[in-house]
């Protein structure tokens, strides 16, 4: 077991070693002895990039710098850099070149042109590294440098297996100041204090809760970390737990002490292996060397951390479904007759945050609660990681002050829609949010501000939409999703979200009828207002807030039998443009015969006969067949 | 279905499953993750190993069922060799996620949720895997592929054939 | 104990401290309707039918749930919540058979009652409904699955005797249903006949099968006796007909009673005029039965007739 002191000592030492990652930091080369000779390879491992093999790339890279004699190349993997849409990325130091889209076989070439040579190799550079000829260092890319990092602060750089880098950059000194120097109401205070929210959807303040639960006398208590990331479309938790696992243990930690308890769980998806497999060497490594475990840094507090895995229930992301679960039952939540600060698990005061409310809590303890307050809106104050996806041309996971506008996250970050289509919504708060049209792109993103416009901050995800998207078959998408995975319990929900799920299956069919969309809204009123947890209460958000923006799109599917996004296979009617140059491929193809034409002259497609199977499109050789 | 349990074939994982047990017995509410065990060991959970666990853990048959029905990574038949998942997560959905599932239908000739007749392939529809930025994307036993086009589809089964 | 004032309704009432609002309304006469509220069972706010407007909170609470607080004022029937009301009502009526004319449980069906009671009918769609699965396999539960409104109580009642815990929910969502044992039928199950999930059944998903076409619930003339088995007591009714008693059913099992098939089967043949022909379970599932072996008396009868023969040299031949 280590002490303060030696906890100080790893941190020095290795601080030395990771001279060139740091770097990274402060952007600018610092001209040590030696430093010129010396350069860092960072791979991205995050949950985009690993999926491409890092390990292999990483044996590639030594095994070239072997046969090449060089010295003084160190080849890392970190956390995810974030932006996945260009991986398999990898940063070369100290220079802070990022280059893109990194095959097994460009390897070779990095290392022979530019650690060999010193030349850069122009064509793997990421697109925004590259600016009027002029090559950017990495933290200079746009998609970087409006982000503010403090839930990621350490993702992307140090190695996620090595608690030492971990140490190196202040982890685990927030929780020696805490158990030596501080209360635990101090503790809770400075949470207090510093307004953080918790990040997980909902937005309740994390100090007060944990006020409560230590106010509660117990003998036992428990913490609880909600990592069933269930979200479509959300990563933010993941890679957080696979590119910075000690953040959420030491928060975690935090949390325990202020409280009271000696006991955490972390209750994990089990979809996410590649996050079980690092938190449990984390674990490990933090047991061995103390910080984990009973008399942590030789003090009184003890605290234990034990990994839970889900098994595919969206609805355990609900506080009291988790819990049932973590029990070994059905994850159906309970009705809120005691507050869970107070009967939790095993009917025992309980505190569950989510990843990225534990991995903000250590910057809080060390620099203090007027230094997050002065990070983003009255509101809410901080950061907030979000999983950018859909038609944006930088899908990835950024990181931003509370109170940047949707457009500066879109566009500035994101770089703008896919193909420069023309951008129709933004879906925030995954299932239980809602699609945010283009009028209030202005708006600045905290808890308040979103769900005024009929959405919700959510866990992050972010999903952009654009013209070819149909708002109803998105409003179908997400009440398909609720209605598989509403857990059965209340009645509004199991039997509400089906009937709506109905009712929008048959509007994309183009079988809408005209008193569809007042039964939508009685529907949403009772789901809203009637279900249990909170899963069924955001069930409806979708369809209201679709209902709300883009009402024209269900009408137009309803009255018109048209859907004008071109998305709704039912609705859709092929048409030959005269375009045709008669070549009869398409008449050829056509299973039911539903084109007739001359050679050489333009076809014609029978819709009443047509199955709308798209064989006729695929095979015209000038794109004359288009669906409209 | 019905299927014929082997008991004989099975001696190994069963007792590697009972050591399982017995060695969590202290931990509170392990039932979920025997059922996991369960799952990685034989790939399904079946019935007579429900009713083992029901013996061994004190537990009525009825609850370890209802938690085994509850939840979908939990499979009460037989999955194929290689198990595909296919993201249908939002970032998916919007970029084609459901053509990919139904290409893979149509190369494998089975529907979501079903194995092929000679076990080698299932197809699952999966919730969102996390790897957004690759969308579309589907996994295979553990392994993910993204950007996925019909084409890299076909190719990437072929290479499992 | 504490005490709190609550205003329901407009009428003021004293209750202990600790009291969900449900209870508070009875002590007034207040009828709160509820489907999978049961005081003897844990509550588990389901069916959310209990929803009232409370003063003050801006969303609708359930009253089985939401303990009182001194100086609550609390509506019961306020428009919205009969709106709301109606709307859960509408839900469960269009994933329900519309058979209530030929029902074993008309007339004494809590979900016919309140929709009766909101007015609230049958419709026609074009939706999904609940699978028609029937379980015949017992002579003594009929178990209709197209009927249940998964108010989860049989679960509840089941699970509360330690050895028995037979029924469960499956599956989850829409998909949902109550499952004995791994999904099993009566006949092979671990199922001990008490009929304890009979009694608690507010609907006709599950039903005492030796009381099919004896008789609708309003022509019975109804006795309640105390069982004799053993000393816990347990309560049965008699339902008579036209003078005869023509069967016995289990009242519910509160007060830690469990119920048994033996009990059952005694005060059957005790009391009913013509009882049918006791069953029980063997490997293969139900088999007919003598009285003496259902009732178990068989040793105990013989030895006891051999007794008396000795005795008193009475002669009996059966």
């Amino acid at each position: 077991m280590i002490t303060v002191e030696e906890l100080k000592k790893i941190r020095e030492n290795t601080l030395k070693k990771m001279d060139l990652k740091l770097h990274k930091l402060q952007e600018e080369i610092l001209d040590k002895e030696g430093a010129l000779n010396k350069k860092l390879i960072l791979i991205c491992g995050g949950p985009g990039c690993h999926s491409s093999n890092v390990e292999e790339m990483k044996a590639r890279f030594e095994k070239r710098i072997l046969e090449k004699g060089l010295i003084h190349v160190e080849v890392s993997i970190a956390g995810c850099f974030g932006l996945c849409e260009s991986g398999p990325n990898i940063e070369v130091y100290p220079e802070g070149i990022f280059y893109s889209r990194v095959k097994m076989d460009d390897i070779d070439e990095i290392v022979d042109k530019h650690l060999c040579e010193n030349v850069v190799v122009e064509r793997l550079l990421n697109e925004g590294a590259i600016e009027s000829g002029k090559i950017k260092h990495v933290s200079q890319v746009n998609f970087y440098n409006k982000q503010k990092k403090i839930a990621l602060r350490n993702c992307g750089i140090i190695d996620y297996n090595d608690i030492k880098e971990y140490i190196a950059l202040d982890g685990y000194q927030a929780l020696a100041k805490a158990i030596t120097e501080m209360t635990q109401e101090e503790v809770i205070n400075m949470v207090k204090d510093s307004n953080l929210r918790g990040r997980g959807g909902a937005g309740f303040p994390t100090g007060r809760k944990w006020e409560t639960a230590f106010k509660y006398d117990a003998d036992q208590k428990y913490v609880i970390c909600n990592a069933d990331e269930g979200d479509p479309g959300a990563f933010m938790d993941r890679s957080i737990l696979e590119g910075d696992p000690h953040s959420v243990l030491e928060g975690m930690a935090l949390c325990g002490y202020a409280i009271g308890a000696e006991q955490g769980y972390i209750y994990i998806r089990a979809e996410y292996p590649v996050a079980v497999e690092r938190l449990k060497i984390a674990i490990k490594q933090a047991k061995e060397m103390g910080l984990l475990g009973r008399n942590i840094l030789g003090t009184d507090f003890s605290f234990d951390i034990e990994l839970r895995l889900g098994a595919g229930a969206f609805v355990c992301g609900e506080g009291t479904a988790l819990m049932e679960s973590i029990e070994g039952r059905r994850g159906m939540p309970r009705p809120k007759v005691e507050r869970t600060a107070h009967k939790g698990l095993w009917g025992k005061p309980t505190i569950i945050n989510n990843v990225e409310t534990f991995a903000n809590v250590p910057p809080i303890l060390l620099k203090g609660a007027d230094w997050f307050r002065s990070i983003g809106t009255e509101d809410s104050s901080g950061t907030k990681v979000f999983a950018l996806g859909g038609k944006v041309k930088n899908t990835g996971l950024v990181e931003v002050p509370m109170g940047t506008t949707l457009r500066e996250i879109i566009f500035d970050i994101g770089g703008g829609i896919e193909k420069d289509r023309k951008f129709k919504a933004v879906q925030t708060g995954g299932p239980s949010g809602g699609c945010i049209p283009e009028e209030y792109l202005d708006t600045p993103v905290d808890f308040g501000s979103l769900s005024k416009i009929g959405s919700i901050m959510g866990s992050g995800g972010m999903i952009v939409l654009d013209e070819s998207d149909c708002m109803v078959d998105i409003a179908r998408f997400f009440l398909d999703f609720t209605v598989d995975e509403s857990c059965g319990k209340c009645v509004p929900c199991r039997e509400g979200t089906k009937r709506m799920l109905e009712i929008l299956e048959r509007i994309t069919a183009g079988e809408g009828r005209a008193e569809d969309l007042d039964r939508l809204e009685s529907l949403a009123e009772i789901i809203t207002s009637g279900s249990l947890c909170g899963l069924g209460q955001t069930a409806a958000n979708p369809v209201i807030s679709t209902l709300k923006y883009f009402r024209d799109e269900y009408e137009a599917h309803i009255y018109d039998k048209r859907c004008p996004a071109g998305a709704c296979q039912a609705l859709l009617e092929f048409y030959i443009t005269d375009k045709c140059i008669g070549c009869t491929k398409c008449a050829r193809s056509c299973p039911v015969s539903a084109i007739r034409g001359k050679v050489k002259e333009r076809h014609v497609i029978d819709t009443e006969k047509c199955i709308k199977c798209g064989a006729c499109m695929e095979v015209c050789p000038v794109g004359a067949v288009i669906k409209r | 279905m019905k299927f014929n349990f082997n008991w004989e074939g099975n001696r190994n994982k069963i007792q590697k499953l009972m050591d399982f047990m017995k060695e969590n017995r202290s931990k509170k509410g392990i039932l979920m993750m025997a059922l996991h065990e369960t799952q990685d060991l034989f790939g399904y959970i079946p019935l007579e190993i429900m009713e083992l666990i029901s013996k061994e853990l004190k537990t009525p048959l009825s609850e370890i069922y209802g938690v085994a029905t509850f939840y979908s990574q939990f499979s009460l038949v037989p999955k194929g060799e290689n198990v595909i998942g296919v993201c249908l997560g939002t970032a998916c959905y919007v970029k084609g996620g459901q053509d990919i599932l139904a290409k893979l239908e149509e190369l494998l000739a089975i529907k979501e949720g079903q194995t092929t007749p000679d076990g080698k392939f299932s197809i699952d529809a999966t919730r969102c895997l996390g790897a957004c930025g690759l969308a579309p994307v589907m996994m295979i036993n553990n392994k993910i592929y993204g950007k996925l086009t019909l084409d890299k589809v076909e190719e990437i089964i072929n290479s499992y054939r | 104990m504490r005490e709190v004032n609550v205003v329901i309704d407009g009428k003021r009432v004293t209750v202990p401290e600790g009291y969900f609002i449900i209870q508070a309304a009875r002590e007034v006469g207040i009828d709160i309707p509820a489907l999978c509220y049961d005081p003897n069972l844990e509550v588990v706010g389901a069916c959310r039918l209990c929803l009232v407007e409370i003063e003050g909170s801006r969303k609708l609470q359930t009253a089985c749930s939401t303990k009182v607080r001194d100086g609550m004022v609390i509506h019961t029937e306020s428009d919205r919540v009969v709106s709301s009301r109606k709307e859960i009502l509408q839900l469960l009526l269009d994933n329900h058979p519309n058979d209530c004319l030929t029902c074993q449980k008309a007339g004494e069906c809590l979900l016919q009652e309140y929709a009766y009671r909101y007015d609230v009918k049958f419709r026609e769609h074009y939706g999904a409904r609940r699978p028609s699965y029937v379980d015949t396999t017992s002579p003594y539960i009929l178990k209709d699955d197209s009927k249940c409104i998964l108010c989860g109580k049989c679960v509840r009642t089941c699970s509360q005797v330690q050895d028995r815990r037979v029924l469960s929910f499956g599956g989850r969502g829409f998909d949902t249903r109550i499952v004995i044992d791994a999904d099993f039928n009566f006949d092979k199950s671990s199922c001990v006949s008490c009929n304890r999930c009979v009694t608690v059944c507010p609907v006709g998903a599950l039903v005492d099968k030796r009381l099919l076409n004896k008789g609708r619930s309003w022509e019975y003339h109804k006795r309640e006796v105390k069982c004799k088995v053993c000393e816990y007591g347990c309560s049965f009714e008699i339902l008579s007909k036209d003078g005869r008693n023509v069967a016995v059913r289990a009242k519910e099992a509160n007060g830690g009673r469990p119920l048994c098939l033996k009990g059952r089967l005694t005060t059957e043949f005790l009391y009913v005029d013509d009882p049918d022909k006791p069953y029980i379970k063997g490997e293969e599932g139900f088999i007919e039965a003598t009285w003496k072996d259902a009732l178990g008396l068989k040793d105990l009868l013989d030895k006891l007739l051999a007794h008396e023969e000795e005795e008193m040299g009475v002669e009996y031949n059966g």
